[in-house]
């Protein structure tokens, strides 16, 4: 019962989040409903049973890619409303494609076919008495332990190279230099001169 | 996963360990170490990693067999094809420090990088699974689209590294489509269990799936008609990257060829052989009328490399154990003949810079006859004219084909060795009988004896070919 109302909470959210996105008119408002979807999204993968999906979801959508959206969106300076002046124009041909894509996605689902032993067939099913995110975390250090480090190799390739390609160090630029700073003694800093009235310190 | 299990599988794993390892710690050291000196220090210490990485890997890693749920597997072919990669590799870094010395392009990155891609290449070797094949390439690829861009303020070099991998990427996304396709046909990603799958009654969809990962590693090997991105590479890089280019890389990835279809795709020889067959036609036939016009010595190189790809190519076509024996030998001898020439290109220096034109090496026999010598050797030996080392292993190629009746092939690879004769032969008639122009200035050490001894081996190796031979044929093959 409780089930069934978050569901239909969490679509009902994520349905009118979508659509404000579209919407919109200002586009910092579009982003911040988008990341308002990922989260309603998240709450539905919980109730799947895939918490593990549902953090990356958050940590991943709304954590990194949320944020460079809107970072984007402050720091360039694109006219949104000049983007949608064709809209209304556009409807006409943009409701057909729509409804062809939506024609056609029926279709699929009407003749879709699972096979009876698909279902044991799969490659990970979650063992009895694990939470997903452990029967995960087996397979990923345990059977794919190869590939998963060889994809931090990966990365770590990516990283050495576009700083290889891109850095460059600047010479002739004033660096703070914090040991240098904490490092000095008073006897450096300061020097004692006894000064006569009248005389100034210029030699 | 048991401390039994995971020892002995990280025992089969230890070249890749080292390199990986010695890598991470090179980077480290070149990252605290402040002083002119770092660069020099932690190239000299990539070369020393990847020659005792190519020992461990002769050594070191036991008997042979499968690790990590049959996601990577040590054989003979593996073995081999790791000692010549690592061993190709070093001598390329080898010739790339008084070029980057003198250029002022030493950075501690760029041994770093060659002794990561070389962890991706003797990672390819050993791939028996589509997703630990596919990330091996890209660990290899990554790296390498880095080192020909290295050069980054010279602008030819850029371009090479872009084109290089914006085509890279369309190849490595080929290759996934194939290995989605042949996943989904097949149902597993391990090459053991493809294997079954294939040797039923072959679905379209899996000929369609090994045609795009056919399509994909062409592309890494730089057969034709997937070649276009050779000869702009090659001539962009720093010419130490294209020595690289030209001999590890391309042995890591027709070993890779090799495997994949002789291993899972062994049941479908009939759908695949074909498709090697118009490759490796196709291939020597650009190799060998494409370098015909070319004035670059670098280009003139890449359009050999894509030629010799088609002979490789015939090797694998002709799928048998002595296929991919000549395979092998075929491959070390054209690694050892390109990298003396490249040697011989870094040679060309003169007081205001590098020159890499042909008509540059005009009457060189007369004005360095060490280099003159050296570089008519291995230009016999890689046109393969009788009797240097470079003529035996295209005549094993050869050999292999008419062994498994694919006659036409074996006429046709004859038919376009002598005509890539002819531009080797003008190399040498350059050289020989030119009027001197330019003087080029002494070399350094390195570059120097790779040079002398690449040319002396198109000779002195004759007898090693002997006792392989007599090896090879008198113990039996059991190379795969």
């Amino acid at each position: 019962m409780l089930a069934t109302l978050a569901f239909w909470a969490f679509s009902g959210v994520l349905i009118a989040s979508a659509f404000m996105v579209v919407i919109a008119r200002n586009p910092v408002r579009s982003v911040l409903f988008l990341i308002l979807a990922f989260f309603s999204a998240a709450g539905l993968f919980v109730l799947l049973g895939a918490e593990f999906l549902a953090m990356l979801l958050i940590v991943v959508y709304v954590g990194a890619v949320a944020v460079l959206f809107l970072f984007v969106v402050m720091m360039l300076d694109v006219n949104f409303t000049e983007l949608k002046q064709g809209f209304l124009s556009y409807l006409p041909l943009g409701a057909i494609v729509a409804l062809i894509l939506a024609g056609e996605l029926v279709m699929i689902a009407m003749t879709w076919q699972t096979s009876p032993q698909a279902e044991a067939l799969r490659a990970a099913a979650t063992p009895e008495g694990m939470s997903n995110l452990e029967a995960l975390g087996l397979i990923l250090y345990n059977d794919y332990i190869y590939f998963f480090q060889t994809s931090g190799l990966v990365l770590l390739v990516a990283m050495i190279g576009a700083i290889v390609l891109t850095l460059r160090h600047k010479s002739g630029v004033k660096r703070q230099s914090v040991t240098a700073q904490v490092g000095r003694r008073r006897e450096e800093a300061i020097e004692m001169l006894d000064i006569k009235p009248g005389q100034g310190i210029g030699e | 996963m048991t401390a039994d299990m995971l020892s002995h599988d990280l025992s089969l794993l230890t070249p890749e360990l080292m390199l990986a390892g010695g890598a991470m710690a090179l980077l480290m050291l070149g990252v605290f170490l402040k002083g002119a000196g770092t660069p020099r220090l932690v190239h000299l210490l990539t070369i020393g990693l990847l020659v005792a990485a190519g020992f461990a890997a002769l050594f070191l890693t036991g008997d042979d067999g499968q690790a990590f749920g049959g996601a990577f597997v040590l054989d003979a072919l593996a073995k081999y094809s790791k000692v010549a990669i690592t061993l190709a590799a070093a001598v390329a870094l080898l010739l790339a420090l008084p070029y980057l010395e003198s250029e002022k392009l030493s950075k501690i990155e760029f041994p770093v990088l060659v002794a990561l891609a070389v962890t991706g290449m003797v990672m390819m070797v050993s791939a028996n699974d589509l997703i630990s094949m596919y990330m091996a390439v890209e660990l290899q690829s990554l790296a390498l689209y880095v080192l020909a861009a290295f050069n980054r303020d010279s602008l030819r070099a850029s371009e090479a590294g872009l084109k290089y991998f914006v085509l890279g990427a369309l190849s490595s996304g080929l290759l996934l489509y194939g290995a989605s396709l042949v996943y989904g046909f097949s149902g597993s990603t391990g090459f053991n269990e493809i294997a079954i799958a294939v040797a039923g009654e072959p679905s379209i969809g899996l000929i369609f799936g090994l045609v795009f990962v056919i399509c994909g590693l062409a592309f890494k090997v730089s057969a034709a008609p997937f070649h276009m991105w050779t000869p702009d590479v090659y001539e962009g890089a720093p010419t130490p990257v294209t020595a690289l280019f030209a001999s590890a890389p391309k042995m890591a990835a027709i070993v890779l060829l090799a495997r994949v279809l002789l291993e899972p795709f062994g049941g479908m020889i009939d759908q695949w052989r074909d498709v090697i067959w118009i490759i490796a036609v196709l291939s020597m036939g650009v190799g060998a009328f494409g370098a015909l016009t070319q004035q670059n010595f670098k280009r003139l190189m890449a359009y050999s490399s894509i030629g010799n790809i088609g002979y490789a190519l015939v090797a694998i076509a002709a799928a048998s154990q002595t296929g991919i024996w000549a395979l092998l030998v075929f491959m070390s001898l054209y690694m050892i003949s390109v990298v003396g020439t490249f040697g011989a290109m870094l040679s060309m220096r003169t007081r205001e810079g590098m020159v890499e034109q042909i008509s540059d090496l005009a009457g060189l026999a007369q004005t360095n006859p060490g280099l003159g010598w050296s570089l008519t050797a291995l230009m016999f030996s890689i046109g393969g004219l009788p009797f240097f080392v470079g003529f035996f292993g295209k005549f094993f190629v050869v050999f292999s084909a008419v062994q498994s009746d694919l006659l036409i092939l074996a006429v046709l690879a004859v038919l376009f060795s002598v005509v890539s004769a002819a531009y080797y032969l003008r190399i040498i008639k350059v050289m020989w009988f030119d009027a001197p122009e330019v003087n080029f200035v002494q070399p350094a050490m390195s570059i120097y004896w790779v040079t002398r001894v690449a040319g002396w081996s198109t000779l002195l190796l004759l007898p090693a070919l002997g006792w392989m031979v007599y090896r090879a044929f008198s113990v039996g093959l059991d190379v795969l």
